[in-house]
């Protein structure tokens, strides 16, 4: 073991061919069996970092500086066909959606097994014996049989892991992993990032785990970098990062992820009236008529919102909360219940309401890209609520958009941009004036904040807070984030299955006694320790975990795993070893046996 | 080479080349062409010379001077029947998509069909009752061919009408007329340009190959199909007459089609971007 490095990329640089300068500089240097968590914010170039790994650069960028020495051997300057053959056997990598990675005409085990017989590792007989006991090994249900389906026949946090298992497919020495939680929910969150982890420690594979969330990498990294606009800001090992930030920047990312675990608001003591009432309201999608073959999306929801305050909706996707904005917007017409604004009922349907209500009650989107014209100016986006509602002329409409737009925070030249000028920050500020252009009283926030990066999403929640003291504006915050939800609501609604299980001051949801999945979801948001996982595995019985061992994470690599990677030959023997410590840890006999069969069969293929 | 802020490669440059010269023939027609339209200046069918540089066609008429007031009379008609199928296609189809359910099922199935059957025996159906004069070609074809133009606008409305910004436009009240033409005919802007290239191509060979069965456009106008028709029988005696308006009519058709190359790939990625592998 000459040189203890994998991967080491040195002095890299990635341009696009504009000439923009996306990676500046960057050195990464990870050893055998380590894991580094790169942190930054979308633009920050981590993703670019990954690809640039495997000597890959997305259309439209080149690697123009720099080395990438995979394994002692200098990518950039061999040929593609070693390249070629380099990635997926050395170097895996797995993307953000999963969803959007699978070919959906071929079954799961047709690609998983792709890697193996293309590179020549294993024919496709023992491609299929091996992803068969990945698929045991990732816990996914009926492993024999999991891999004739489809991948829109299995569910996401499946797909996730089936990734997973077409990445270790050829057992590389490192894996990169771009966001591979970031499109699950909560819940299903911790069960790929326990499996992810274990699966790494098992096989020894150094890995690259690219992430925005802070507290997901401190359960999984042994070393933090912090990158922005392309370049390193701090790299450190986990816990001085997470305790002792040495730069401003990172600090400021730390704070912003600790204040989300604290309460901020409570309820006003003034009982005002609600302003929006929402009684049993029952909706899906189809017609009333042909209720009795749709299924109900969400089902008696009753809730209140009074003047000046902020109403949270929270639950997984699928649970019915975007539909609710829906319903309560017209968009979707509802089926039975009740919507007052100010003490009069709603109309159903978006084309009944008279204009004064649409004007009452107004909506920012989640994706500020798609919910503004590409098209249109600021002036015009922003203009026309005025126009429309009050009626004014040329001049006033003018004077009232630069009024909007300091009161959001951009600064007045901003009126002759289009949309594609603006960050993604500034364009939710857009959308939320052009909200404010129709002086509404009430503004329904479907995740106006789970595009955008932390720093500017508080940044973004800030504002909201603002304008709702001044202007007294009650808002219903739909969002998945728990943390958001301390920061910014009076009061609570949790949503499963279409049903608000749970309502109250947001005090009294986030203390006990809790409903048992408001709790399991409090549970499931990870928090900025690095024994977070760990402890809630253990509360949940340890079922997640592979080698109930790994919960005892070292903070150095293991000597098994260095070995495992440093030579094929030696995993048989890991694998042994492992199964020592497993033993040492009192898992039992059966567990041995297991591991046992399974060094055998690797032992066949390794012989093959 | 640079147009319009976009690098145009040389594909583009050449089919941009060759659309302003036939557009300068068609334009400056009467003024290049050295007899009249229907002038016989010679035999039928007599060799290229001095006084005639492509030769007569079969009846003597000086065949240059027909090339130059056909391009008049193809580009014009080929122009007008394509801004009409345009203005008839995306005004329905953007409807389709933005009006609803029970619309969009009755126009969709009404342009299913006219699409079941060969748009060239429509045509030649309509034609046939209506009689031969150019509005009725123009009508024709203008109509016919806005199904095809249908089919773009409404799938295009389908993909933008999903969009939040739709959606925003829709819950402030705003009517069907401001949504089609605010919202989605901007951002639609572009493939539907590219696609006015294409057509307008169809459009001209569907022209030239109603001439050759003679029921384009009407007797004794100039126009490339009914030419290539006209002297078709030259060929067996191994004349060339009937090439040189099927060469025109080729000229033009990979013209137009390079610079709607060039449309198409702006959009798509920034020129010359691959990934690096």
């Amino acid at each position: 073991m000459a040189d203890d490095r994998i991967l080491c990329l040195e002095k890299l640089r990635v341009e696009t061919i504009a000439g923009r300068v996306l990676v500046d500089d960057v050195d990464v240097e990870l050893k055998r069996g380590e894991i580094l968590g790169l942190i930054g914010e979308s633009g920050a170039g981590k993703s670019t970092i990954g690809l640039a790994s495997m000597a890959y650069a997305r259309a439209g960028m080149r690697i123009t500086g720099g080395t990438i020495t995979l394994a002692g051997t200098e990518l950039r300057a061999s040929t593609a066909l070693y390249r070629r053959h380099t990635r997926g056997k050395s170097i895996a990598y797995i993307a953000q959606s999963a969803a959007a990675s699978f070919n959906p005409g071929m079954t799961l085990m047709d690609q998983v097994c792709e890697a193996p017989v293309v590179h020549g590792v294993m024919g496709r007989a023992e491609a299929e014996v091996y992803a068969k006991k990945l698929f045991r090994t990732l816990q996914l249900p009926n492993p024999d049989t999991i891999g004739d389906r489809y991948p829109h026949q299995v569910s996401g946090g499946q797909l996730q892991r089936v990734m997973a298992a077409m990445a270790m497919s050829c057992r590389p020495d490192v894996i990169v992993l771009d966001e591979p939680t970031t499109a699950l929910d909560v819940t299903t969150q911790i069960e790929v990032l326990a499996l992810l982890r274990d699966l790494i420690a098992e096989f020894g594979t150094a890995g690259l785990y690219i992430t925005h969330d802070l507290a997901v990498v401190a359960q999984i990294a042994h070393r933090i970098m912090v990158l922005r606009h392309g370049k390193t800001i701090e790299c450190g090992d986990t816990v001085q990062i997470l305790e002792h930030p040495r730069t401003d920047y990172c600090r400021a990312l730390v704070n912003e992820r600790r204040d989300a675990e604290h309460l901020t608001l409570s309820v006003p003591d003034r009982a005002a009236p609600p302003i929006l009432r929402v009684r049993d309201v029952t909706a899906g999608y189809g017609t009333a008529a042909a209720a009795r073959n749709a299924v109900a999306v969400v089902k008696n929801a009753s809730f209140d919102l009074a003047k000046g305050e902020t109403l949270a909706i929270v639950g997984e996707s699928g649970s019915g909360k975007s539909t609710m904005a829906r319903i309560v917007t017209g968009l979707l017409p509802r089926w039975s219940g009740d919507i007052e604004l100010a003490g009069k009922s709603l109309p159903p349907a978006l084309g009944r309401r008279p204009n004064d209500i649409l004007r009452r009650l107004q909506m920012v989107h989640q994706m500020p890209d798609t919910a503004l014209n590409p098209r249109q100016t600021l002036a015009q986006i922003i203009g026309r609520p005025v126009a429309l509602f009050f009626g004014r002329g040329r001049a006033e409409v003018r004077a009232r958009v630069l009024e909007l737009l300091r009161l959001v925070g951009l600064p007045e030249e901003f009126a002759d941009r289009k949309p594609g000028q603006l960050s993604g920050g500034q364009k939710q500020r857009v959308c939320i004036a052009r909200a404010l252009a129709a002086e509404p009283e009430v503004i329904i926030c479907d995740e106006p904040t789970s595009a955008l990066d932390p720093l500017v999403a508080e940044e973004v929640l800030k504002l909201l807070k603002g304008l709702q003291d001044r202007l007294g504006l009650a808002y219903v915050f739909i969002t998945h984030d728990l943390g958001t939800v301390r920061r910014i609501a009076h009061r609570t609604a949790v949503m499963l299955k279409g049903e608000i299980i749970a309502q109250g001051p947001t005090e009294q949801i986030f203390s006990p006694p809790y409903h048992p999945y408001t709790e399991k979801l409090i549970l499931s948001v990870p928090e900025m320790h690095t024994t977070w996982l760990d402890e809630i595995l253990q509360k949940r019985g340890g079922a997640a975990g592979l080698v109930a061992g790994a919960a005892e994470r070292p903070a150095e690599v293991t000597p098994a795993a260095r070995a495992a990677a440093a030579d094929a030959g030696a995993v048989a023997e890991t694998e042994r070893m492992a199964a020592r410590e497993v033993l040492g840890e009192g898992r039992g006999a059966a567990g041995l046996e297991a591991l046992q069969t399974e060094v055998r069969n690797l032992k066949g293929m390794m012989e093959i | 080479m640079t147009i319009f802020g976009h690098k145009a490669p040389l594909t583009a440059v050449v089919g941009l080349a060759i659309i302003l010269l036939n557009l300068l023939v068609a334009l400056a027609g009467p003024y290049l062409a050295p007899y009249g339209e229907t002038q016989v200046v010679g035999g039928g069918w007599d060799p290229a010379s001095a006084a005639a540089w492509f030769g007569t066609d079969q009846i003597g008429r000086d065949m240059f001077t027909r090339l130059v007031y056909g391009a008049r009379m193809t580009i014009g008609i080929a122009f007008v029947t394509t801004i009409l199928s345009f203005a008839i296609g995306i005004t329905l189809g953007l409807v389709a998509a933005v009006a609803g359910r029970w619309v969009d099922a009755l126009i969709s199935r009404a342009v299913d069909v006219v699409l079941s059957i060969p748009l060239l025996i429509w045509a030649l159906m309509i034609l046939n009752v209506l009689g031969q004069s150019l509005f009725s070609l123009v009508f024709t074809i203008g109509c016919l061919d806005s199904t095809r133009v249908f089919r773009l606008a409404r799938a295009l409305g389908l993909n933008l009408v999903s969009l939040d910004f739709v959606e925003v436009a829709r819950m402030r009240g705003e009517g069907l007329w401001w949504v089609i033409s605010r919202e989605i005919l901007p951002n639609a802007a572009a493939p539907l340009m590219s696609e006015f290239g294409l057509r307008f191509c169809f459009n001209f060979l569907f022209i030239a190959a109603l001439s050759f069965l003679g029921l384009g456009v009407p007797l004794p106008y100039a126009d490339w199909g009914g030419m290539v028709k006209d002297n078709v029988g030259g060929i067996s005696f191994g004349l060339p007459a009937a090439l040189y308006p099927a060469a025109a009519i080729a000229l033009l058709t990979v013209g137009i089609n390079l610079v709607v190359d060039w449309f198409l790939s702006i959009d798509a990625r920034p020129s010359g971007a691959q990934a690096e592998m």
